[in-house]
Parts: structure tokens; C-alpha cells; sequence
């Protein structure tokens, strides 16, 4: 049981001392009686003798110094003991005899505490006496006043996608051009696929990837990558269709869409959606792409700027097929028009090849049945 | 509409004489003179002698007669120039008032109200400076309530006449000047209710009457030392609105109490007890109360200023109280 080695009062008229010698060393073996310190008060040199026996844990204040009666300046206990309560205790009041609390803590903090699950243990008192207050675990509780945040922690695939993004948006100089394509044979196409009952009907995202592999077919350099001291161009398309997911999004690919027809694309990102939604999907699945498309026209949303995906040279954001007042003969019409942005790193593509891409992708898009 | 505390008092007790002739003003000075504070200019004009009486000099007199004419069905409203006066008629306040209704088994109440400063002003001297809600509260039987804003006091005083008990209504000299919005048209504020003046997280100063202005006084200052104070202005002190006071020291965790009166069992040792029972566990450290001086009121104004709480006294209670010393 650990003891408190005070600066005593050893006259009525004192109010400090100074510590002039420690007659004994931190660690050293001390018995009842013993001296442990010469102390000089305001009339004389006088002897500190040891209370209690145990070994000297620690000396809390170096010769020389002058502290007030009552001050803590030494630990007696065993070898081995916990001594962080004691430390904590600071100053008595030597004159009144109050009694200091070994681990004082004030009501409300025992009762954060609790709620909190906070080991008080650690924490150091700053009120009267060495008594833990408020202040003292204010950094431990949730902040005041405010209302709680939601921590969500990272899932592996926001993971993912957090390195996915900034590795591609911090190095990789984007640039983008966009083009609004004529959907009216697009849309009637559709229509005609949903009549059809046998197999997945086809949708303006399909004539999308479709349109796409055709063009990067006719320009091979947007199917590639920038690979440090040089440009690695891909044989095989393979294009990356984004999937929303319910944690984030996911980005399967369609491989080889260059050999494929608009059937066999069709049938195939069925397929890999439904396994995305499941969470079927193995790496193979997901990495690789050449190209990537992300559609957000099911949102209604008119354009938006997507963020390349590593390696790839290119990204293709799609909107929703509106229809808007267009110039036709010089008469405003209605038309139905899907806005189509290419995001590009402008280390492999240059402004003129991406507009051309798009020139043949709109081309595409407004003949579908080529597809 | 802005009025004064004097104004607002005037209006809220016409009112309630308007709406029910039962109610009559009695009290020294006040029909003749209007009131010795002018609480009931215009009364005798609009209400006539049989509903404004001035009386002799003789407070346990005319409580009595209060206290008689309650009894009979009539609903008075004793005016008494100061409270210090109301000592003489503490007989019939505490023997007669308070304890009528229990014994005669509920059979007859006394729906009284006594109104009157209650507090000091400047330079009144030791008989004429107590603050004596102390007493009051201690008195089962009583309602004791002490509005602090002009709002608070028309609200306050017109759901005391239309109380059945005997109601304390103290007001204070120094207020009746002091200026305040009132919302228009009828309203009345329950009595024990308290009311948050001014929102915080950091302590609760609990204050009433005139020393709700010393802490708002004190919160101000304190906020510019980043300390947002929260104020609570109990308005009744019996029966008090311990579930307000309670809530707010649970949230802060930190309690100062001003009161004017003196310090040995004054109203805000009743206050802290009843806290301590509450929210022991949320205190972060024991309550301070900031009190009158432990003395006669002092003639001399310095010394009367040395003797009252003021803004000063209340910022280093926060102080202590969030251990900044």
C-alpha cells in the first residue's frame, strides 16, 4: 500500500521548504524512521524521517526546490505497485487535515464513465486536489451540443474505389468533350427489343457499349494506356459498365466487345449485372478494363463528368434520353437527344481524337440497326 | 408592445378588475396617491372607492380584512408599500391565510393575493432592504412568486388573482422602470413554471427577481470569454419548477445560484438540496451560490453595493464553478 512523502509543516510559522539534500535515492529500500530528506524551513535545517517502510518510488521534486507544506514530493511503496493514483493527488491541505481522495473524481464524471465506457485510470485530475472533472475526459466523449455523426467504416470496396479515384484523378491529366446524340431510331429499336418476350430486351445502354466498341474499334488509340514511357494500346476492347450497388459501385467488364454483337452484349451485361448484384463477381471479373462507360440516365440526369478508371485512357459518362426542342430545316422540333461525355487523359489522347470517337460513337448511336 | 414593469402591472391588475368585480386593491396609498409606486394610476378614477381602498397605517389590520373578505367570496389584492411591512402581518398571513383552507377541512378559501417590493433599493437602509422570500417559501399553505420582466409580471399577476390560494407577489422597487416586450392582447403565465432567459451548455445560473438581471448581466460577460451560460429564471419560488431547474444542471453539469437574500437558509439552499437530490450523479462539482452578505443592509452606499450581488460576484461563481480560478 503506497504512501505520500509530503513537504511537512514543521513549525507554525511554515509555509514552504525547500528540499536541501534527498538522504535517499529513487528505488532505494526505506524503513519507518528513516531519514529521507533534509529540509530547510524558514528557522533551521531539519530531518524528514519516513513514515512508512517500502522501497523510495519516486521523488517528485529536485534539491533545491522550495514547494508549499502540504505538497506531494515523494512516493513510498512496493516495488512493483500501481502508484498512479497516488501521484495523481497533488497538494493536501496540510493545515485542515482534509483527507485527499486517492482517485477523486467528480459525479458527473463517473457517470460518463459508465455511459462511455472510459477507464478512468489514465486520465490526470485538474480540479482541487488532483479531482477528475469534466474537462479532464472532455477529449474522451462524444462532442457536446452536437448532433452524433455517423461513422461509417470504410467497406473493402469503398476501399477500392477511394484508391481507384484518387489514383486516377491526381496523376492523370483529365479533359473532356461532350456530344448530344439523335435517339429517335435508338429509342424506337428498344421499343421493338421490349416486344419481344424470349430474351433481355435491349436498352439505350446496350446500343451505348455497342456504339462504343464499334468506335474505339475504328480508333484503336483510346483503347489504351499510359504505361510511364510509353503508350500500351490494347488488342481486345474490353469495357467496363459501371454498376451501382447498394455499399458503392462496381465495375464488371464485358470483354472482347469488338467481336460481339449487340445480342451477344446484351445478353452477356445481363448476366454479369445479375452477378454483381449478387456479389458473384471474382477479380478477373472486374479489373482489366480498356474502356469504361458509367450510365446514370436512370436517374434522370442530364450530363455529368465521370473520373477515368486506372489504367484505362478513357471514360464515357452517359445521361438520359430527353426529349428537348431541336433545330431541324431551321424549324424547332421536339427531339430526343442522350448527352454523351468523354472523360480522357490527355497523356494518351489528344482533343482531336476524342472528338472524332465521339463523332463516330454518335454516328453509331443514331444507327443503331448497324449495331 | 413595450412597457415598463410598473406599466405591465397596472395593465395586467385592471384587466383582471375588469373582468371580475369581485377583485378589489387594498392598501396604503393606494387610491388616493395611485399607488406609492404608481402601480394604480387611474385606478380609483376607472374603479371607485368601493374597489380601490386606502387604508390607516396598519398592515396587520387590513391583511385582516383581506384575509376576512376572501373568506366571504371577495378576491383582494393587498398592496403592501414593501414587504418589510408585511411583518407586522405576518399573523395573518401565515396563521390566518396559509392555514384557513386545511383547517376548516377545505370548506373556505382564502384567495388572496399580497403584492409589494420585495427586495432592496438604494439606500432604504437594514428595515427597509430585506428580502424576506425565504420566510414565504417555508410556509405550507402559501404560493410565492416573483417575476423578474414586465412580461412575466402581467402574465404572473393576473393567474395570481385568479388563484384560490393566498399568493406572495413580489415585485422590487428598482424593477418598475425597467422596460420589456409583452406579447399583446390576454395572457396569463402559469404559475410554477420557470423559464429559460438565455440558452447555454457550459453552467446554469439560477436567479430570480432582480438578480435575473444580474445574471444575464454576468452571462453576457462571460460569453465573450467563450463561456456560454445558460440562465433559468425559476419565476415561481413556491411551489418551485425543480423538474426545469433539474433539467438544465443535468445538462451543464454546473450550478451557480444568486439570490439577494442572506446566505444561512435562504431560498437558494432549498434550491441546491433539492438539486443535489435530482442530479447528483451529472454535477461536476458542488454548487455555488452567490448571496446577499450575511448582514444588516448597510446605510452607506458603498457598503449597500458591497453588500448586494452583482455581475462581478457572478462571474467568479462560474469561475469556481468550472474550476478557472
Amino acid at each position: 500500500m503506497a504512501s505520500r512523502v509530503i513537504m511537512p509543516k514543521l513549525t507554525d510559522s511554515m509555509e514552504e521548504g525547500v528540499v536541501v539534500k534527498w538522504r535517499k535515492a529513487e528505488g532505494e529500500r526505506v524503513e519507518s524512521g528513516d531519514v529521507l530528506a533534509e529540509i530547510e524551513t524558514d528557522k533551521a535545517v531539519m530531518d524528514l524521517e519516513a513514515f512508512a517502510s517500502g522501497t523510495l518510488r519516486k521523488i517528485l521534486i529536485p534539491e533545491g526546490t522550495t514547494v508549499p507544506s502540504g505538497t506531494l514530493i515523494g512516493v513510498i511503496g512496493e516495488p512493483d505497485e500501481d502508484i498512479r493514483a497516488i501521484l495523481r493527488t497533488g497538494t493536501t491541505s496540510v493545515v485542515e487535515g482534509a483527507p485527499a481522495a486517492e482517485t477523486s473524481t467528480s459525479p458527473r464524471v463517473r457517470t460518463l464513465a459508465r455511459e462511455h465506457g472510459i477507464d478512468l485510470g489514465t486520465v490526470k485530475g485538474s480540479g482541487p486536489g488532483g479531482r477528475i472533472v469534466e474537462r479532464d475526459i472532455e477529449a474522451l466523449l462524444p462532442k457536446k451540443g452536437k448532433p452524433p455523426v455517423r461513422e461509417i467504416p470504410l467497406t473493402q470496396m469503398r476501399k477500392a474505389i477511394v484508391r481507384m479515384t484518387t489514383q486516377s484523378k491526381a496523376p492523370v491529366p483529365h479533359f473532356y468533350v461532350n456530344s448530344e446524340a439523335d435517339m429517335a431510331e435508338g429509342l424506337r429499336l428498344v421499343e421493338e427489343s421490349k416486344k419481344q418476350t424470349a430474351r433481355p430486351h435491349v436498352s439505350i445502354n446496350h446500343l451505348v457499349i455497342a456504339a462504343a466498341a464499334r468506335a474505339l474499334g475504328q480508333h484503336p488509340d483510346l483503347n489504351a494506356a499510359f504505361a510511364g514511357d510509353s503508350i500500351r494500346v490494347f488488342a481486345s476492347i474490353d469495357i467496363g459498365v459501371a454498376v451501382a450497388l447498394e455499399e458503392g459501385l462496381i465495375v464488371p467488364v464485358l470483354r472482347d466487345c469488338g467481336r460481339k454483337t449487340l445480342a451477344q452484349i446484351v445478353e452477356e451485361e445481363r448476366a454479369l449485372v445479375t452477378r454483381a448484384r449478387n456479389r458473384e463477381l471474382s477479380p478477373e471479373d472486374y479489373t482489366g478494363a480498356t474502356f469504361a462507360i458509367s450510365n446514370l440516365g436512370m436517374f434522370d440526369v442530364g450530363s455529368f463528368i465521370a473520373i477515368i478508371l486506372p489504367p484505362a485512357a478513357a471514360v464515357l459518362a452517359v445521361g438520359s434520353v430527353r426529349e428537348v426542342p431541336v433545330v431541324r430545316d431551321g424549324r424547332i422540333e421536339a427531339g430526343f437527344r442522350l448527352t454523351l461525355t468523354l472523360s480522357c487523359d490527355h497523356r494518351v489522347v489528344d482533343g482531336a481524337i476524342a472528338a472524332k470517337f465521339l463523332q463516330t460513337l454518335k454516328h453509331s448511336l443514331e444507327h443503331p440497326r448497324d449495331l | 408592445m413595450k412597457l415598463t414593469y410598473r406599466e405591465a402591472l397596472n395593465q395586467g391588475l385592471r384587466e383582471e378588475m375588469r373582468r371580475d368585480d369581485r377583485v378589489f386593491l387594498i392598501g396604503e396609498d393606494v387610491a388616493y396617491y395611485q399607488g406609492a409606486f404608481k402601480v394604480s394610476k387611474g385606478f380609483l378614477e376607472e374603479f371607485g372607492p368601493r374597489r380601490v381602498v386606502d387604508t390607516p397605517i396598519t398592515e396587520l389590520g387590513f391583511t385582516g380584512l383581506a384575509v376576512g373578505a376572501a373568506m366571504a367570496g371577495l378576491r383582494p389584492v393587498v398592496e403592501v408599500m414593501t414587504f418589510n411591512f408585511a411583518i407586522l402581518a405576518l399573523d395573518q398571513i401565515v396563521n390566518h391565510a396559509a392555514k384557513i383552507r386545511y383547517m376548516s377541512g377545505g370548506q373556505v378559501s382564502v384567495p388572496l393575493v399580497i403584492r409589494g417590493p420585495g427586495s432592496a433599493a438604494h439606500q432604504l437602509a437594514a428595515q427597509h432592504s430585506q428580502s424576506l422570500e425565504a420566510w414565504f417559501c417555508h410556509v405550507p399553505g402559501l404560493k410565492v412568486v416573483a417575476p423578474a420582466t414586465p412580461h412575466d409580471a402581467k402574465g404572473l399577476l393576473k393567474s395570481a388573482v385568479r388563484d384560490d390560494n393566498p399568493v406572495i407577489f413580489l415585485e422590487a422597487q428598482l424593477l418598475y422602470p425597467s422596460q420589456g416586450e409583452i406579447e399583446e392582447g390576454e395572457h396569463t403565465i402559469p404559475i410554477g413554471e420557470a423559464d429559460v432567459k438565455r440558452q447555454g451548455t457550459d453552467v446554469t445560473i439560477i436567479a430570480y427577481s432582480k438578480m435575473l438581471l444580474v445574471a444575464l448581466d454576468a452571462a453576457e460577460r462571460l460569453a465573450q470569454e467563450g463561456i456560454q451560460a445558460e440562465v433559468v429564471d425559476p419565476r415561481t419560488l413556491r411551489p418551485l419548477d425543480i423538474a426545469a431547474l433539474a433539467a438544465s444542471a443535468k445538462k451543464t453539469g454546473r450550478v451557480v445560484i444568486v439570490e439577494e437574500g442572506w446566505p444561512f437558509a435562504g431560498l437558494g439552499a432549498q434550491i441546491a438540496e433539492s438539486l443535489y437530490r435530482r442530479v447528483f450523479d451529472y454535477l461536476d462539482g458542488p454548487i455555488v451560490r452567490v448571496t446577499g452578505r450575511d448582514v444588516p443592509m448597510p446605510y452607506a452606499r458603498n457598503l449597500e453595493d458591497a453588500a448586494v450581488p452583482d455581475a462581478d460576484r457572478v462571474v467568479d461563481a462560474v469561475h469556481q464553478a468550472l474550476y478557472r480560478k
